[in-house]
């Protein structure tokens, strides 16, 4: 049987001549991501706002979404937000945080319920409070940063403070990437987004691991390469790998992102969205930034990691 | 690294045998799993409210009100003392965490210090041996007098009132029949309560929220309600309203003649003239005794009854109630009065809760995702499964064997932990899939490199595989890194997403690592390759 190969066998492609066109880039996307975070902003979902949501389907044919509209909308709950989700009898309904406290959250679901009657079959009421929703920001934010710091300590102890700042630096592009697709496409961002980027963080980490694991293993065997070549022929090495694992993944959340239903939907596009900056960063940006921060065949003899490499 | 002591390999087929039967009673009914014998593991996967339906609801005791309680009865209790050693005094006020009040005659003070001492209680165990005491006095030369509630005594009255609560929802709870209700107490002040398979939270909502206090009082006749309205009430009774429509105020005395802790049994019923819904109850026997003396001193005068500081009725007393029982009518319809039976039944929350968030879910929905989820598993695995061949070949098939004794451990190992499946943990399973087979990836393209190097067929892939475990190690413990803070500091589904995954990262170290090493060294022993298929 004849085997398909995604990679041919001996590549040369010279990734870091790049580096002048892909650094830039990431640092611009990077920087307008931020702009855009601080600009215009993330449509934080009621985990983290506050507020109600409701999924209704209705009993008898495809909703109209435009009576919905005027008949929640008439209510006085404020900012209301309804939109078709999944198949065309299915409305999510968002509506803000209300004035006056917990007691005023429950009431908004109440007034739905009585506007609406029996048309409808309510198959999802999610109501947060203010006291909730203030400290799930805190702890989803404490979560990534936390995460990340835990990994550049592993990363510090296991190779040097060169690779960890690059992995470092590489895995806050790729969450910095990922906030801006979500402030661009205005993707509901809730609970399960932090649990995506965590999930990407992860990723892009194993990824970025295993190019610099070649790396190390090469600044042991050739003593004398420039940098640049060695970075190069690492990541050549590595990139049959790199695009396999890519596309394994990327398969399987495929398969979730079209089968999986509406709920997770915005939950898988932000993982593959990741392993996809995840892959591009642990190429164009990981290593690259090695060169910056003076990485050097040589440096890697007599250290802790040469050492602990030469031991396998 | 292709040589494995006979120990080595009797354990590794051991756990993979012991993943599979684990994972086999999620493939039958529940009935089924019962009558198997008791070898085989029992235990299936939990679904989480997200995937079954169901309620979760987070309460919080609302600590000022429990504040406000006690530092109520502490300023009622210094009026009563006072009064009873005949101590003038003054503008007796309660504040936030204190009540004050200023003696008249400065030569009384120490005396009315000394009396009000017995208002401080000790507080903690005895076995703590602490000596701190609930209520703190001070006093002033000029008669004023302080007594604070220590910070010590407020968390010891909000502990205590969260797990009197939980006792009381939980009594309330398990009145509706719902299956497996899990109520838990969370963090300093409140409450987690999950039911599952319930479509419409409302009256759970409303049978947990309701503080239920009950309260027999005398209706005050010395002035109409409608003239207190406008003026000033006595101080010793207070304006209530009735759950009518307009409500209607009532003049109502302070004084409690008995109240719902003197229940012993609340039952729904009917009225055999009016046949209107009724909840009769019955008292216990100090309950009785003042219900018996105080109907028999007061015969043609109304009372109420007071749920929640709203009259229920005020009916008048036509003849002494000597035998301990009775009835509140009220215009109930059958669910209300069986309702109030149950709230007098589980007995009063010692202070209002407060819904700091709910979620939902209809089981409509929830069967949806488990349906949207399995077929995005099959599918996901199916698509991962030919890319491994059609890249591997016989080696793309040894790594989906792998594969599935790697799914088969994380669906074992979640069913006997008990593990709860939330929909985010489908997605954790299926991104196992995708990054299992990176470990196999890292191993078999090693082998490639050192074949192509030159190497012969078995030393390329002894050294495939050592020299890939260091990357292994390091890829998946960076991710674990991930997983483990994710399952400390999420909640919920999220928690779900993360013990999926962590069980997903181990799982994988173990097939990639010793399962396909294992296949792979069979195939060797059998075969004797000279060239490795890869």
């Amino acid at each position: 049987m004849r085997l398909l190969r995604l990679v041919p066998d001996d590549t040369h492609i010279g990734f870091m001549r790049l580096r002048r066109i892909t650094l830039p880039l990431s640092a611009t996307l990077s920087v307008l991501s931020i702009v855009l975070f601080f600009v215009v902003g993330l449509n934080f979902g009621i985990d983290f706002r506050g507020g109600s949501l409701i999924e209704i389907q209705t009993k008898d044919g495809p909703a109209n979404i435009s009576e919905l509209r005027q008949t929640v909308g008439g209510l006085g709950l404020g900012d209301v937000q309804i939109q078709e989700f999944g198949a065309p009898d299915e409305v999510l309904i968002r509506v803000v945080q209300q004035e006056g406290g917990e007691l005023a959250q429950q009431a908004v679901i109440s007034k739905i319920r009585e506007a609406l009657g029996d048309t409808v079959d309510y198959r999802r009421v999610e109501i947060v409070g203010p006291t909730v929703s203030a400290e799930l920001a805190r702890t989803g934010t404490i979560a990534v940063l936390a995460s990340i710091l835990a990994i550049l300590i592993y990363i510090w102890f296991r190779f040097e403070w060169q690779y960890a700042i690059g992995a470092v630096i590489a895995t806050v592009h790729d969450v910095i990437m990922t906030i801006g697709v979500f402030a661009v496409l205005q993707l509901d961002f809730n609970l399960s987004s932090i649990a995506a980027i965590l999930t990407i963080v992860g990723y892009s980490l194993n990824d970025t691991v295993v190019v610099y694991d070649r790396i190390r293993e090469n600044v042991r065997r050739y003593r004398k390469m420039p940098m640049t070549d060695l970075l190069d022929l690492s990541v050549n090495q590595t990139l049959s790998r790199t695009i396999m694992t890519s596309l394994t993944t990327l398969l399987a959340l495929i398969a979730l992102y079209v089968f999986g239903g509406e709920v997770i939907r915005s939950f898988v596009f932000a993982m593959i969205w990741g392993v996809l900056v995840g892959t591009f960063s642990s190429i164009y940006v990981a290593s690259p930034i090695l060169l910056y921060l003076g990485a050097k065949p040589e440096s890697g003899s007599g250290s802790k990691a040469a050492v602990a490499a030469e031991g396998t | 690294m292709l040589h494995f002591a006979r120990w080595t390999v009797i354990l590794i087929i051991a756990i993979c045998a012991a993943g599979i039967l684990a994972t086999i009673p999620n493939f039958v009914s529940k009935q089924e799993v019962e009558s198997w014998p008791s070898w085989i593991p029992h235990r299936q996967l939990v679904l989480g409210l997200d995937l079954q339906g169901g309620s979760h609801i987070l309460m919080a005791v609302d600590t000022d009100a429990v504040i406000k309680e006690r530092v109520d009865t502490l300023r009622d209790d210094a009026r009563q003392i006072l009064r009873d050693k005949r101590i003038g005094y003054t503008g007796l006020a309660a504040h936030d965490r204190s009540v004050s009040v200023r003696i008249r005659d400065v030569a009384q003070t120490d005396e009315a210090v000394k009396a009000l001492r017995d208002l401080s209680q000790p507080i903690g165990s005895i076995l703590t041996g602490s000596t701190a005491r609930d209520v703190t006095i001070q006093s002033t030369p000029e008669g004023q007098i302080t007594l604070d509630l220590s910070e010590e005594a407020i968390t010891q009255r909000v502990s205590s009132a969260v797990d009197q609560s939980i006792e009381i929802v939980r009594r309330r709870i398990d009145e509706l029949g719902t299956t497996e209700p899990s109520i838990q107490r969370q963090g300093a002040d409140r409450i987690l309560v999950q039911v599952p398979g319930l479509d419409d939270p409302a009256r759970l909502k409303a049978l947990i929220g309701q503080t239920a206090k009950l309260t027999f009082r005398f209706v005050d006749l010395s002035m109409p309600a409608t003239e207190a309205l406008n003026g000033r009430p006595p101080p010793e009774s207070e304006l209530l309203y009735s759950q009518d429509d307009p409500p209607a105020p009532y003049l109502i005395e302070k004084r409690v003649m008995v109240s719902g802790e003197d229940l012993v049994d609340a039952q729904p019923g009917f009225d055999q003239r009016t046949n209107e819904p009724i909840v009769s109850f019955r008292f216990n026997s100090s309950g009785a005794r003042r219900f018996a003396a105080a109907t028999q001193q007061n015969v043609g005068r109304p009372f109420a009854i007071v749920l929640d500081n709203e009259v229920i009725s005020a009916p008048v007393i036509r003849e002494p109630i000597l035998g301990g029982s009775g009835q509140i009518s009220g215009d109930f319809t059958v669910e209300e009065a069986n309702d109030l039976a149950i709230l007098l039944r589980a007995g009063a929350l010692p202070a209002p809760l407060t819904i700091l968030e709910e979620r939902t879910v209809g089981p409509g929905l929830g069967a949806d995702s488990v349906e949207a989820g399995k077929i995005a598993a099959v599918i996901g695995t199916i698509a991962v499964v030919i890319f491994m061949i059609a890249v591997y070949g016989l080696f793309g098939v040894f790594a989906n064997i792998a594969l599935f004794i790697n799914i088969a451990l994380v669906i074992g190992i979640l069913s006997v932990l008990g593990a709860t499946l939330t929909l985010p943990g489908i997605a954790g399973i299926v991104l196992t899939v995708g990054m299992a087979v990176d470990a196999n990836v890292l191993i078999y393209e090693r082998i490639r490199e050192e074949q192509k190097a030159g190497k012969s067929a078995i030393a390329s892939i002894d050294s495939g595989y050592r020299r890939a475990l260091s990357t292994i190690m390091d890829a998946n413990i960076t991710t674990l890194i991930a997983a483990v803070i994710l399952f400390y500091l999420g909640s919920g589904p999220i928690r779900g997403f993360a013990i999926t995954l962590a069980i997903g990262i181990v799982t994988t170290l173990f097939t990639a690592y010793l399962v396909n090493r294992l296949i792979v060294a069979e195939w060797v022993r059998l075969r004797r390759p000279s060239a490795v298929p890869i």
